[in-house]
């Protein structure tokens, strides 16, 4: 392979705390309170999800700071996972899905351990809903750094000139839905793209049929989403759709009276009443 | 076939030309922080550096969308008109690489297996085929390993190879002569450059003739089941692939006159094989997938005597959980 111009894109140094996750999965496996493992290993370019059904794969489990892809969305997997005791090794956003799974009642955390590893490169095993809770209040919420530039430029921006850019971003989606597909709140058995008595949105990649199921797609998120932008990481096209969930997580903050981490483990935002909620967009 | 020099300042003149000649011409530009195919207006946005586009360039002859028919009713009497073939653009595509061209056969051998596809081929017929040998390639490229290559010319019209101070021109088709003939003071003699040397040299990643026996008994086999484990389930593979063909056909009605459309679909979607009843015969990812890989490297091959995959890699670069196709081949 010596002579031959093959680019591959360097693994980013991440801070590797992988021995104390895999031995935690060994005993979890080892004595049966586990019978499936979701993690990560290495992968191409980047650490994807692996599944661990025995100790001898234990090995090749990895987490560190390129492990970003949410797991989560594998737990209403029920094709994978059917009645099994699993363990899951979280990531900071994946625990906010996990407490949002488990207010809609998707899954139960009888038959879950999850763990994560803290910035402290310990392995933490949560006992109860109000221990994530405790966790993701205290823990450094992960900044992504590339999105900071474009969400300042989608704030400086006009209503109009906003309208023009998702219009042009969105007539590229070719309707893959990688975006569905990576969310682990879009745990539907039908989507309502699928629907077609009566047909909600056209189902066909065109300008408006996209921004249609976009704009869908971001209702149903509101005050659900957990915004770890694993739906925008999936856009094969690159398309930043994740900040279209991500800009209304502030909306749902500023305007129900939750705050982000209580946005994910309280009642959902647009199907509860508050008396505290603002109504002075009613005019 | 005919070879011939031009140097990259030629190369966008003749361009220029055949856009000023009302041609479409669609080629690599940059679109945010990745590559795709875009109509361009001018050749200098034109990108020449990428390694892979995001998509194939398939879209030239299977747009996403495309409208079979409209209708209209009318006092009880239906008016049909098909879609008007005559009204496609002359199409030039540029600097898609020979994974993609080849792509064009297998996508052919599809829309002509029974039925000939009248659109697919009306917009064949009006569309140039360019292609750029490649020089460089990246871990996800594997035409070798499927019997295509850097400078493999099926599928092109004319292939452009990057050489010192330009580009060696091999004028492989009567259509590609045709288009030198636009602006041929812009090629020059032949510089006697050695091809060879200038490709990237990409070793096989799996003996596909192995792959293929295989997959002849694979049915049952367990691989299926543990090699979908990670997939989602989304149809990013599908969609970025250059022979992929599935379609959905779908109806834009409005009151009494609409559209029938024909788009793109995917066998890794649950609802692509649910039927009315309510029963689905790919129930579960582990089916979906097995029937993508036996689909491309076993159908195709049997029925068509074409293969669905010519190793571009996009499906793998695609993927957001890394559903590596060259790996899981060789891992069969």
């Amino acid at each position: 392979m010596e002579d031959v111009l093959i680019e591959k894109k360097p693994a980013i140094a991440g801070n590797s705390f992988s021995g104390e996750l895999q031995k935690t999965a060994n005993e979890l496996l080892q004595s049966g309170e586990v019978e499936l493992f979701i993690g990560y290993e290495e992968g191409t370019r980047f650490p994807r999800p692996c599944f661990i059904a025995s100790t001898d794969e234990v090995g090749k489990l990895i987490f560190d700071d390129r492990c970003t892809g949410n797991l989560a969305v594998y737990l209403t997997r029920k094709d994978l996972i059917g009645d099994k005791k699993v363990g899951i090794t979280a990531s900071y956003f994946a625990l906010r899905s996990i407490l949002r799974l488990l207010t809609e009642h998707q899954i139960q955390l009888d038959k879950l351990v999850v763990l994560t590893v803290s910035a402290e490169k310990e392995v933490i095993r949560f006992a109860t809903t109000d221990d994530i809770t405790a966790y993701l209040q205290t823990a450094p919420i992960p900044v992504r750094e590339d999105d900071k530039a474009l969400i300042e430029k989608l704030n400086a921006m006009s209503r109009e000139e906003r309208w023009e850019f998702w219009s042009a971003e969105l007539s590229k989606c070719f309707k893959c839905y990688a975006c569905r597909a990576a969310c682990p709140m879009c745990y539907c058995t039908k989507c309502i793209v699928e629907e077609n008595r009566p047909q909600w949105i056209q189902p066909w990649a065109s300008t408006l049929a996209n921004i249609e199921w976009h704009i869908n797609r971001a209702m149903h998120m509101t005050g659900r989403c957990a915004d770890c932008g694993a739906c925008g990481a999936a856009c094969p096209l690159g398309l930043p759709i994740h900040l279209l969930s991500h800009q209304i997580v502030q909306e749902v903050t500023d305007n129900f009276a939750l705050d982000v981490n209580q946005a994910v483990s309280g009642d959902n935002a647009l199907s509860t009443f508050k008396p505290e909620d603002k109504e002075n967009f009613i005019k | 076939m005919k070879k011939c020099f031009i140097s990259l300042a030629g190369l966008q003149r003749w361009l220029n030309v055949l856009i000023d000649t009302q041609k479409h011409l669609y080629a690599p530009v940059n679109k945010g922080a990745k590559v795709d195919f875009g109509r361009v207006a001018s050749a200098d946005e034109i990108v020449f550096d990428h390694i892979q586009t995001t998509q194939s360039a398939k879209s030239v002859a299977f747009p996403r969308t495309d409208v079979l028919f409209s209708y209209e009713k009318e006092k009880g009497k239906v008016q049909l008109e098909n879609a008007d073939l005559t009204a496609y653009p002359e199409t030039v595509v540029f600097g898609l690489h020979p994974c993609d061209a080849a792509g064009f056969n297998p996508l052919g051998a599809i829309f002509n297996w029974d039925y000939k596809d009248e659109l697919y081929n009306a917009r064949m017929e009006r569309t140039v085929v360019i292609t750029l040998a490649c020089t460089k390639a990246d871990e996800y490229c594997f035409c070798t390993s499927v019997n295509g290559g850097p400078g493999n010319t099926v599928g092109s019209d004319i292939q452009l190879t990057p050489v010192k101070d330009g580009f060696l021109a091999e004028i492989l088709t009567e259509k590609g002569e045709a288009l030198v003939k636009a602006d041929e003071a812009a090629f020059e003699a032949d510089r006697g450059d050695v091809k060879e040397k200038y490709l990237v040299k990409l070793p096989e990643k799996f003996d596909i003739k192995t792959v293929q026996e295989k997959l002849q008994t694979a049915f049952e086999s367990p691989i299926w089941k543990a090699q979908s484990q990670r997939c989602i389930g989304c149809g990013a593979c599908a969609y970025v692939c250059p022979t992929c063909a599935c379609f959905d056909i779908q109806e834009d009605a409005h009151g009494t006159k609409g559209k029938r459309l024909r788009c793109w679909d995917s066998c890794g979607f649950a609802l692509f094989t649910l039927h009315t009843s309510g029963h689905n015969p790919r129930q579960t990812q582990a089916q979906r997938w097995r029937q993508r890989l036996l689909h491309k490297f076993s159908y195709m091959p049997d029925r068509l005597s074409v293969r669905g995959c010519t190793g571009c890699g996009r499906c793998s670069r695609a993927c957001p959980v890394d559903m590596n196709i060259a790996e899981h081949l060789r891992s069969i």
